[in-house]
């Protein structure tokens, strides 16, 4: 009897309803569009994508002018996956990288594709695949993955500040 | 610097392990309380005030659990504080209540960290979609495992430097019999064969979750003088932030966590500290962040901690013995990780780290960091007064 | 104990439902508070923030707030999961060890982003009364039957104190509840959760608040008229509601005892009473006669409660009270959990 009552389970739901904010509106309508839209900081002018909350954390003011970034990218860094994880949909491994979309400031996640895990190399040059225009919403899944453009990778001066 | 000097008088832990099913919350923190009451000959009665930290209250389920936790404390008509800066909670969480002394205003403070993860869903817990990010992370090995691969690229440290950090953390856990876990059959080549879980990060090389809770009793310097037992003198304390990601950010090496170890240190008077510090309990949830960590907190020169991990400077044996304790690969209950290393600094100094003693330690480094290698915690604790 | 003074207050607007992001409300608050203390970021020794993540709905919700503080280079920083009062404190304390000598601290939170009354339920014993899910105002009501039964608290008095607040708000811009209705009208209203009436019961907001304080040498730089915090306390009672009275508040007699509120006349006194018969128990067990001190002219959190600011809120308010030389000496509270069973007090003086 005492172990039955060792434990028990009390599941526990509450919804709540979160806003991105007016500062990410332009990002967000851009990937609905299928544009890759970041903003600038007025202080130290470096190009933020995402527009995270519409500022520069490094600054602390809020962020200005829309710039559209990519859709080509490099490699700074990235992660092979070889853990199953709740949800996942992608077989293993995969790479999840960190790109540096061109004219953007700072590297955001993505997946690579269309290439081997083993042939994934920090500086390689990437390119965005899109869902079908008529599955796009407001989000970054709208791109189902990165692929390897083929070009010749970036020197690692070139993005070793973005590590 | 501060006005009121502040020593540990006791320490009080729980046994780490994935689930411990036969207690609730209250009761886990209970028995790290009363380990540390006992250690410090005190009782409840004798406490001012209460200081507790955990990590994000999802992970339970229970919002400010503090509140509830009242009544097992018995902190009925106390002052009872509740920190939270992610996995630095544990170290924050010490600092403030440290300052609880050294600001002259309580002679008996109880702090106390825990995490009871398997009370919860983790993985529920911290995977709330947001339309900034792909949910490609697959858990936090998988957002720092990119952070390794650029410290591997910049440094050229070989690929072995993470199997080393695990099969030493495991070996000294063995030493040590609150730690979850207690594997004796950890060789390098065994550990060089262990899965890559998030390539270039090795299963070996990753922290268990853990249910566990720690305690530590402060006092002010009246009342530790008139205590017959050995204490950890609080020399300095330290805290630094700066955001998750920022365009140039050094996610490698975080100037926080610079700016933090130079403060620590200079406030306790260390100039040197490779030669003046006697042991370091480092938060090191995947093995390749003690290399990271070495030259983040000025141990090693740039590029270089990799080269103290191949010699054996951390090993219990080194000049720089680091966890001795297992450290948090061996241990993870996330909101307590933090405070396990700045109470096992202090059980170090104190002489009382049993088989896991570093001989003659008199100074020693509690190290604690979190949200995206963004929060810094440290103390520098001693045998003598500063 | 070093001198330490309030010397600037803003805080945002408070709404019933923004489309802001939390980093977005705050952005503008910390601005604004840095201005008004005309201090630059740089002065700031160390900032200490204030939230629950079970406000939000998302884990580590406090750490994109770090991103509105322009955190670089890299500062002295601190997070409660507390109402933003206690942020103030552990600041104080900071400032009591020689540490920091300036500190901004804020305390943010977003009510319309989830159901509260349910949310808050989650503070209660996870394994036997959390899961009966008892709703937060079913509990405050037991807290209103407990005072009215013991003769402490009337239902006529619950409503002067709504009256009071709603009249006191038309004069503050920032509420979401303001209006002129006698008691007796207020009566004529049916019950929400027996005793309480809908407008006994708090105008839930989203919302911030920031305060700047400061030690002795440069609190007047800041502020002509600084509030000198002359005493603060904070204590817990038991949670269990069965292990207390509920007709009475001890951690809030204790805490009030300790900050000494009673030594001297309260010329103004900002109490955190989100539901109406809170005023009456607090001033009861704090030692406040209500009858000659100046009452929550903010209109209190009554009419604008953005959880984890109202606290801080309302040490903002009775701080202003001082800045403009309404009060000579001011009582601030904050409480948080079920049937105020966590509260801080300090006291406030002008001179
Ligand atoms: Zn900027």
């Amino acid at each position: 009897m005492a172990d039955d009552i060792l434990r028990i389970r009390t599941p526990i739901g509450i919804d709540y309803t979160w806003s991105s904010g007016p500062g990410s509106v332009v990002y967000m309508r851009g990937l609905e569009n299928g544009k890759l839209i970041g903003r600038r900081c007025p202080d130290c002018e470096l190009v933020y994508f995402p527009p995270r909350n519409g500022i520069c954390p490094r600054c602390g003011v809020l962020l200005a002018a829309e710039v559209e970034v990519g859709p080509r990218g490099t490699i700074t860094t990235f992660c092979v996956v070889n853990v199953p994880f709740l949800g996942q949909t992608i077989k293993i491994p995969y790479v999840a990288a960190t790109i540096l979309l061109d004219g953007a400031d700072i590297g955001m996640q993505h997946l690579i594709q269309e290439c081997e895990a083993a042939d994934v190399r920090m500086g390689m040059r990437v390119e965005p695949v899109w869902k079908d225009k008529s599955e796009w919403t407001p989000s970054l899944e709208n791109i189902l993955y990165y692929k390897p453009t083929g070009e010749p990778d970036a020197d690692f001066d070139v993005y070793a500040r973005h590590l | 610097m501060a006005l009121h000097r502040c020593a540990v008088v006791g320490v009080g832990q729980t046994n780490h392990t994935a689930c411990r099913g036969d207690v609730s919350i209250a009761g886990l923190v209970r028995e790290a309380v009363d380990r540390a009451l006992l250690d410090a000959n005190m009782t409840l009665a004798d406490i001012d005030a209460i200081v507790i930290g955990k990590a994000p209250d999802m992970l339970e389920g229970v919002m400010m659990p503090e509140l509830w936790l009242t009544d097992s404390l018995a902190a009925s008509g106390k002052p009872l504080f509740r920190v939270h800066t992610a996995g630095s909670v544990g170290g924050s969480t010490a600092i403030v209540a440290a300052q609880h002394v050294m600001s002259g205003l309580h002679k008996r403070v109880l702090t106390i960290a825990f995490e009871k993860q398997s009370d919860g869903n983790a993985m529920w817990a911290l995977s709330v979609p947001l339309p900034f990010s792909m949910p490609v992370h697959a858990g936090a090995g998988g957002y720092f495992s990119p952070i390794v691969r650029s410290y591997i690229r910049r440094s050229g440290a070989p690929s072995h430097i993470g199997a080393m950090v695990a099969v030493k953390d495991r070996t000294n856990a063995l030493k040590n019999p609150y730690a979850h876990l207690h594997e004796d059959h950890w060789t390098l080549e065994k550990a060089m064969e262990s899965p890559m879980l998030w390539d270039p990060i090795r299963f070996v090389e990753t922290c268990p979750s853990s249910d566990g809770a720690i305690a530590l009793v402060l006092a002010s310097e009246d009342v530790a003088d008139k205590m017959p037992g050995k204490k950890a003198w609080v020399h300095s304390t330290a805290m630094r932030s700066e955001p998750t990601m920022f365009a140039g950010r050094n996610q490698v090496s975080p100037r926080a966590g610079e700016m933090c170890a130079e403060d620590v240190f200079r406030k306790a008077g260390i100039t040197d500290p490779l030669k003046q510090i006697d042991a370091v309990e480092m938060y090191v949830p995947f093995s390749w962040f003690e290399p990271m960590w070495l030259e983040n907190l000025g141990f090693a020169p740039k590029d270089q901690g990799w080269r103290f991990v191949e010699d054996g400077v951390t090993e219990m044996t080194g000049a720089l013995p680091v966890n001795a304790s297992g450290g948090v690969l061996s241990s993870n209950p996330i909101g307590a990780s933090g405070m396990l290393r700045f109470g096992e600094a202090a059980l170090q100094v104190m002489g009382k780290a049993g088989e896991h003693q570093i001989d003659g330690a008199r100074t020693a480094l509690g190290h604690a960091y979190g949200g995206g290698s963004q929060f810094f915690a440290m103390w520098v604790v001693g045998s003598e007064k500063n | 104990m070093r001198d330490v003074a309030i010397v600037a207050y803003i805080e945002g607007q408070n709404t019933s439902a923004t489309t802001l992001s939390p980093v977005e409300m705050i952005v503008p608050v910390v601005h604004e508070v840095l201005k008004r203390a005309n201090v630059q970021r740089s002065d700031i020794d160390f900032w200490c923030h204030g939230s629950c993540d079970y406000m939000t709905g998302q884990p580590f919700s406090f750490v994109s707030a770090v991103d509105a503080l322009g955190a670089w280079p890299p500062i002295m920083e601190s997070h409660v999961e507390m109402d933003g009062a206690w942020a103030l404190y552990e600041a104080w304390v900071k400032i009591q060890t020689g540490e920091a000598n300036t500190a901004l601290v804020f305390g943010n939170g977003k009510s319309s982003a989830g159901d509260m009354n349910r949310a808050l339920t989650l503070q209660l014993d996870p394994y036997v009364v959390a899961p009966l899910w008892p709703g937060f105002r079913s509990l405050e009501a037991m807290g209103a039957r407990a005072a009215i039964d013991a003769g402490t608290v009337t239902e006529r008095q619950m409503a002067d104190v709504v009256s009071r607040s709603l009249r006191d708000a038309a004069d503050n811009p920032n509420v979401l509840a303001y209006g002129y209705r006698d008691a007796d009208e207020l009566l004529d209203e049916p019950m929400t959760a027996n005793p309480l009436r809908a407008h006994d019961c708090p105008a839930m907001a989203d919302g911030v608040a920031a305060i700047i304080i400061t030690t002795a040498d440069r609190a007047l730089e800041m502020c002509d008229r600084p509030a000198w915090i002359r005493g603060i306390d904070h204590r817990i009672d038991f949670q269990n509601l069965g292990l207390r009275d509920l007709s009475r508040s001890n951690s809030a007699a204790l805490a009030s005892f300790h900050a000494g509120v009673t030594k001297d006349k309260v010329d103004v006194a900002e109490l955190h009473a989100t539901y109406s018969h809170h005023e009456i128990i607090l001033a009861q067990s704090m030692g406040i006669d209500r009858s000659t001190t100046r009452m929550m002219p903010s209109g209190g959190a009554l009419v604008a409660n953005p959880l984890m600011a109202a606290g801080l809120a309302r040490f903002g308010q009775a701080a202003r009270q001082i800045f403009k030389g309404n009060a000579d000496r001011a009582v601030a509270h904050a409480a948080q959990g079920a049937c105020l069973q966590q509260n801080i007090v300090a006291v406030l003086e002008g001179n």
